[in-house]
């Protein structure tokens, strides 16, 4: 149970570790794109007649239509906003993801929205002497170590991600060798918000999609990517393990103040690891 | 008149509009003296959120959880308790200050982005405590109808009460803007190293301006029991801590009125585009939008700009 909610935290918050380490943007929009991306989930599975093949076409046309959300909001507004100082950018966002949870209602009602899970992962197995398992949870338990190393992958192996990192280091010395820098961050970009509507087309089967959604996992969003360290896809996946691990435990011990302990947790990291557990990229 | 206003030679524009202030409740409807009173006190809360952000450069993003804070510990009084109202209305502040302490001591030694994460974990578990805990704060339902004493109940006492408060408040803010402790604030905005150097405690000054801060905000809290009777736990989210940095930033950050202005604008405009369609938070992204690109130093600030270019390059020019 913890670890699957880990699995979406640690999907979301890693594209927002991705875009804050590189491109330097506290985004707050990044929980209004996870949210499009359940959305969107929805409306596709129902197209599709709400069977397996409308999972598995959400589960890819999603990520994508949310990319394309981004990169349109990447060309049209942030690429003019490196620059400006953080708390602009953080009040900026801010105003992009008003404008997003706006368009969301406008598109698709206020209602609350339900997906179902597909046939295949419908069911329970038994783990750990009879413990039932839900299978859709197993699903997510394979899904998040993959997208783990995939971006491990792109981030240091090919050349896109060794440019993106040098970037985060000198923009401008990499601008002078002839790389267009402009362009290689909005493809950062892109990637970072395809993993939030990633995170939003698997979360859709497990919640009721409605609006208000990303307010709460913005911020835990944010958490996570702090105590992990800035910009470090490792950390953001400790940071996701603390935060949800703590959640599911406290939310067994108390389960009135459950949610507490998560924050109990992000605060005594902080304390003693100001900068976060693992190394950051600033 | 907003050219004598600035100078601070125009202190008949002043006396004017605070007059006009008092005589308002004679001609206006019910529903206006209430927005107004809603006006007066956020822009109170936006100016003490500004007093840490603008003049101190502390990023203090959750400022919502002082004024939320300030409004329960009136209201809870209120409710629960016998004591006279009146120690009700000075207890919320002191909590909301005791609050900015604990919640500063622990913040400040870290900086900037880290600064403000850390605040907005912490506010975010005060809001999740007074969101679930159902017998003492009321939940998510919050508190309604909370018993005032006799002589605040009507609308027009009411909005009297916030007035003379807001305008203390607002006094003693600008003195302490004014002070020799402003001074240094500003100072430590603009450069905390040097500070350091010639034997300034930054964290103290810092801490301290966290403090004054947060009662300033508990007693806008504290107002908004008396003007709507009412407390509700998304005081405390986080959302309504950027619409004040936004209200802060529409104003203008490094003047001193800049906030309530910005207040004065964005809740009168909330109520009229609220008439006629639902879609709000829309017309405000896109408002942000415009003046984050078009005017980044807000509406006084930009005023402020122009007037210099009035009055001081024709002197240069001489």
């Amino acid at each position: 149970m913890g670890l699957s909610r880990t699995t979406i935290l640690f999907i979301v918050s890693s594209g927002l570790s991705l875009i804050l380490g590189v491109l330097r943007i506290p985004n707050i929009a990044h929980g209004s794109l996870y949210m499009i991306g359940a959305f969107m989930a929805f409306t596709i599975s129902k197209v599709f007649g709400g069977g397996d093949t409308g999972f598995w076409l959400a589960l890819v046309g999603a990520p994508l239509g949310v990319a394309l959300v981004s990169l349109i909001a990447e060309r049209g507004l942030f690429q003019y906003l490196y620059e400006r100082e953080h708390l602009m950018l953080l009040l900026l966002t801010f105003a992009v993801s008003l404008i997003f949870g706006d368009l969301v209602k406008i598109v698709w009602g206020a209602e609350y929205k339900s997906v179902p899970v597909p046939q295949v992962f419908q069911g329970f197995v038994n783990l750990f002497g009879g413990l039932p398992f839900p299978l859709y949870n197993l699903f997510l338990l394979i899904i998040g170590p993959i997208v783990a190393v995939a971006l491990w992958l792109i981030v240091n192996k090919t050349k896109i991600g060794k440019i993106s990192r040098a970037a985060t280091v000198d923009r401008e010395m990499v601008g002078a060798v002839g790389i267009n820098v402009s362009w290689v961050f909005a493809i950062v970009f892109v990637i970072g918000c395809l993993l939030a509507g990633l995170g939003g087309a698997l979360v859709a089967p497990t919640v009721s999609v409605t609006l208000g959604m990303d307010h709460t996992l913005i911020i835990e969003a944010f958490l996570i990517v702090i105590i992990g360290g800035l910009g470090n896809i490792w950390g953001a996946l400790l940071g996701a393990l603390i935060f949800g691990l703590t959640q599911s435990l406290g939310i067994l011990i108390w389960s009135q103040f459950g949610i507490v302990f998560p924050y109990a947790a992000v605060i005594v990291v902080l304390l003693f690891r100001p900068t976060g557990l693992l190394k950051s990229t600033w | 008149m907003l050219k004598g206003m600035l100078e601070g030679r125009g202190h008949i524009w002043w006396a004017a509009t605070l007059i006009l202030m008092f005589l308002l409740p004679l001609i206006l409807p019910r529903f206006y003296l209430y927005l107004l009173s809603i006006i007066l006190l956020t822009g109170l809360l936006a100016t003490s959120l500004n007093l840490v952000l603008g003049y101190g450069g502390i990023f203090q993003f959750h400022h919502a959880v002082f004024y939320g804070a300030g409004a329960y510990g009136t209201a809870l009084i209120l409710t629960k308790t016998g004591l006279s109202p009146w120690i009700a209305f000075i207890v919320g502040p002191l909590v909301s200050a005791a609050l900015g302490l604990i919640m500063g001591w622990i913040c400040i030694r870290l900086s900037k982005l880290y600064f403000a994460m850390l605040q907005i974990s912490l506010g975010s578990l005060v809001w999740i405590i007074v969101y679930r805990w159902y017998s003492f704060t009321g939940g998510d339902d919050g508190i309604h109808g909370i018993p005032l004493p006799d002589i605040l109940s009507s609308p027009n006492n009411a909005y009297y009460f916030t007035l003379i408060v807001t305008l203390i408040c607002l006094f003693a803010m600008y003195k302490i803007v004014k002070s020799p402790f402003g001074s240094v604030l500003q100072g430590i905005r603009d450069n905390p190293v040097r500070c350091e150097m010639i034997g300034i405690n930054v964290k103290l000054h810092q801490l301290l301006t966290l403090i004054i801060a947060g009662f300033f905000a508990g007693v806008a809290g504290s107002l908004f029991v008396v003007v709507d009777t009412t407390v509700f736990p998304d005081m405390l989210f986080w959302t309504l801590s950027l619409e004040i940095c936004i209200m802060c930033l529409l104003g203008g950050w490094f003047t001193f009125l800049g906030p309530m202005l910005g207040a004065a604008i964005i809740i009168a405009l909330r109520t009229f585009v609220s008439t006629f369609t639902v879609y709000w938070s829309l017309a405000l992204g896109i408002l942000m939008m415009l003046v984050i690109f078009f005017l980044p130093n807000g509406v006084l600030g930009y005023i402020e700009e122009k007037l210099k270019r009035v009055i001081i390059e024709p002197v240069i020019k001489e």
